[in-house]
């Protein structure tokens, strides 16, 4: 988790933090049952032009259930969706303005690839010269330009997965909606078409809503991201602010590894807070405003590469921040290596560090007495 | 070492019997299909080849002989083409076989009509209830085939149960006559293929992938015109199927033209049985049987065709 690297927040607009902007998308305390089962449970959200936005979640999130009532396939029991400022509750799919790119990309197996893309096209009764054309620019934008007259069974996965985002954006939809894009891919062509398909998104500059279970996609890809759980949105934010600021011990522990400490909180002021902690048997310090009241019970998140890791005590001050324990497993990946160390109190805590020598170099191995350490601001207060 | 595991891995017993003769178990279990299609169906077919080649004669059997021996003891196969040529020549095989073209493509294309949304709803069913709704489709074959028929002309007769409640409703004040014509041939024939029909169809629609018409909706196709241009077409290898499953055995139809027809619903069936218990002429109906068979090769070998095609790619 550590290589990815949130660039593209800092380089982009950020609409979301302008109060003057109207959302584009606009959902509206949603609630959606199945009998007695809650897919989606009051889920309030607003979606900016331009943006690329992820439902991320585990299975059952409701995440998919989410994109389904977006797409028209299935309604809200209770709320309104909007897009464009028109409420969507009474416009069956095939009116919406939205176009939905399949997990299973349901291609049309008896048509050509072209004849696959051109269908949205010939429902809008758009006329035969500019069908031709914008087939053929869709084709040549996702690169199978020589793939027009095939049928879907004669191409692979990552073909045809580019021919279903070929026939989704055709129709330039005002939401492009993305269930699992990546899904049916090996490892490194999703990796891979991770960065074309946010190459494709800024080129059309179509608002794209993408469904993942993978955090790394949702990393690599997203403007902002709504971390799911059993039908509510835990966490709302840019990539880099789910990853270092999470609200609470879900989201934390879903994206990326995390190590909690349990405590409760001794000092709580404006610009830092002061956790006693069992667990860790020291006191954490963490340098962001303090919102919780003295006494309560708390959990301290600190990611495993914000550790370090020596051999020999550090210098910081008052023993804060700071644990004595043992090495008991070692996984070495080649970039990073994984350490899994026992704490005094029992506590075993993960810390990876970066491999800077060779392995045969390394100084520290199993069952060393290490020191762990951590800044200030490497730490989040999570009370729920 | 080489030879223990040869002689290791021989059988004994039926099975080693069997290797002696170059057969595997394999083999064997292929054979009886094989054996029994060759014992009940292509040497009656060769029998028949042979009654078509001979002369019509009065004696026991009506047929002569294929192989004779002469008084000068050589052997003389006598073979005749006059039975296909007769066949050919005279007009009532021909529209027979043109009736029954006839009956069995209007019979085939109604079990299509009424087979569709039968089957089309019941794979859209919900699957709890898929099992039960198929099951009455088949229900009717638990009643004997001859049964049946003969209930229907209880229903069509003058005096049946439908012109009875069409004339207690008054739409009518004379029975119609439905009994003894084509159209009860119709009705029967598109009633006893009907499950034919709608069971290969059922499995086509039932296999359809449910995001495609999602996915058409989505690109802005309204649910009727999905409908045409994805299920329709999609379901194409299921329609083929039934209608080959109607079509094929409909041509050979016998008993319901019989039962249910007029005298002058003449179909191939039937002029074959009047040829060979009517006029004794076994020659001619045995040629006029392998006429039918040849005919029938045809939408059979393009069912295979079809039904290897589905096992491809569905």
């Amino acid at each position: 988790m550590a290589t990815a690297q949130p660039s593209r927040t800092q380089t982009r607009l950020e609409p979301w933090r302008d109060p003057d902007e109207k959302p584009y998308v606009r959902i509206e305390k949603v609630t959606k049952k199945f009998g007695d089962f809650t897919a989606v449970d009051d889920v309030s959200l607003s979606i900016y032009r331009g943006e690329f936005f992820s439902l991320l979640g585990g299975s059952g999130s409701g995440k998919t259930t989410l994109l389904r009532m977006l797409a028209g396939f299935e309604r809200p029991t209770e709320g309104k969706i909007f897009i464009d400022g028109i409420d969507m509750s009474n416009v069956p799919p095939y009116e919406r303005p939205v176009n939905m790119m399949f997990q299973s990309y349901a291609l049309f197996p008896h048509m050509t690839v072209e004849s696959n893309i051109a269908f949205g096209l010939h429902q809008d009764k758009v006329g035969k010269a500019e069908i031709k054309e914008r087939v053929a620019d869709a084709l040549n934008l996702v690169q199978l330009s020589q793939f027009g007259k095939r049928k879907p069974h004669q191409l692979s996965g990552g073909q045809r997965q580019r021919v279903a985002l070929a026939r989704a954006l055709v129709k330039r939809p005002k939401l492009l909606l993305l269930d699992e894009p990546l899904g049916a891919l090996d490892k490194k062509l999703r990796e891979q078409t991770q960065f074309e398909l946010v190459n494709i998104q800024e080129k059309v500059g179509i608002t794209f809503i993408v469904v993942t279970h993978d955090q790394e996609e949702a990393m690599t890809m997203s403007s902002r991201i709504a971390v799911m759980n059993r039908g509510y949105i835990a966490q709302i934010g840019t990539p880099t602010e789910i990853y270092e600021y999470p609200n609470s011990r879900f989201t934390a522990e879903f994206i990326g590894s995390v190590n909690m400490f349990h405590g409760r909180i001794m000092e709580s002021e404006p610009d830092h807070s002061l956790i006693r902690s069992d667990e860790a048997d020291c006191d954490l310090y963490v340098s962001h405003p303090g919102h919780v009241a003295p006494g309560t019970e708390c959990w301290v998140a600190v990611r495993p590469e914000k550790i370090a890791i020596t051999k020999e005590g550090p210098a910081t001050e008052g023993g804060r921040n700071q644990a004595m324990g043992t090495v008991k497993e070692i996984a070495y990946l080649g970039d990073v290596s994984i350490y899994e160390i026992e704490l005094d109190t029992g506590k075993r805590v993960r810390v990876t560090a970066p491999m800077v020598t060779r392995r045969t170099e390394m100084p520290i191995t199993w069952e060393d007495r290490v020191y762990l350490s951590w800044r200030p601001f490497a730490g989040s207060v999570l009370t729920s | 070492m080489a030879e223990i595991t040869q002689s290791e891995m021989r059988h004994t017993g039926f099975l080693g019997l069997l290797q002696r003769f170059g057969l595997s178990g394999r083999a064997l279990v292929m054979a009886v299909p094989y054996a029994w299609l060759l014992l009940f169906f292509l040497i009656p077919f060769l029998i028949v080849l042979k009654i078509a080649l001979a002369e019509s004669q009065m004696a026991i059997p009506p047929f002569t002989a294929l192989v004779e021996m002469t008084e000068e003891l050589k052997y003389q196969i006598t073979v005749t083409f006059y039975n296909f040529h007769s066949m050919v020549t005279d007009d009532l095989y021909i529209i027979a076989y043109l009736n029954s073209v006839k009956i069995a493509f209007i019979s085939t294309l109604c079990c299509l009509v009424l087979g569709y949304p039968v089957a089309y709803a019941i794979a859209k069913a919900d699957p709890k209830w898929r099992a039960p709704l198929l099951m009455l489709i088949i229900l009717p074959f638990w009643t004997s085939f001859l049964i049946r028929v003969y209930a229907w002309i209880g229903i069509l007769s003058n005096n049946g149960v439908l012109n009875n409640v069409l004339m207690w409703l008054g739409i009518i004040d004379q029975p119609l006559q439905i009994l003894y014509t084509p159209t009860a041939t119709y009705i029967g024939i598109t009633y006893s293929y009907l499950p034919f029909m709608i069971l290969p169809l059922y499995s086509t629609l039932e296999r359809l992938d449910n995001t495609l018409l999602e996915a058409a909706a989505d690109l802005g196709c309204p649910p009727w015109k999905a409908f045409l241009t994805i299920t329709l077409p999609l379901s194409v290898p299921g329609m083929i199927a039934g209608a080959l499953l109607v079509f094929i055995p409909a041509m050979g139809e016998f008993v319901i033209p019989e039962l249910l027809g007029g005298p002058d619903t003449l179909m191939i069936g039937r002029t074959l049985w009047t040829e060979f218990f009517n006029n004794r002429d076994w020659p001619l109906a045995s040629a006029v049987a392998v006429a039918l068979l040849l005919f029938l090769v045809v939408p059979i070998m393009l069912f295979q065709n079809v039904q290897g095609k589905q096992g491809g790619h569905p």
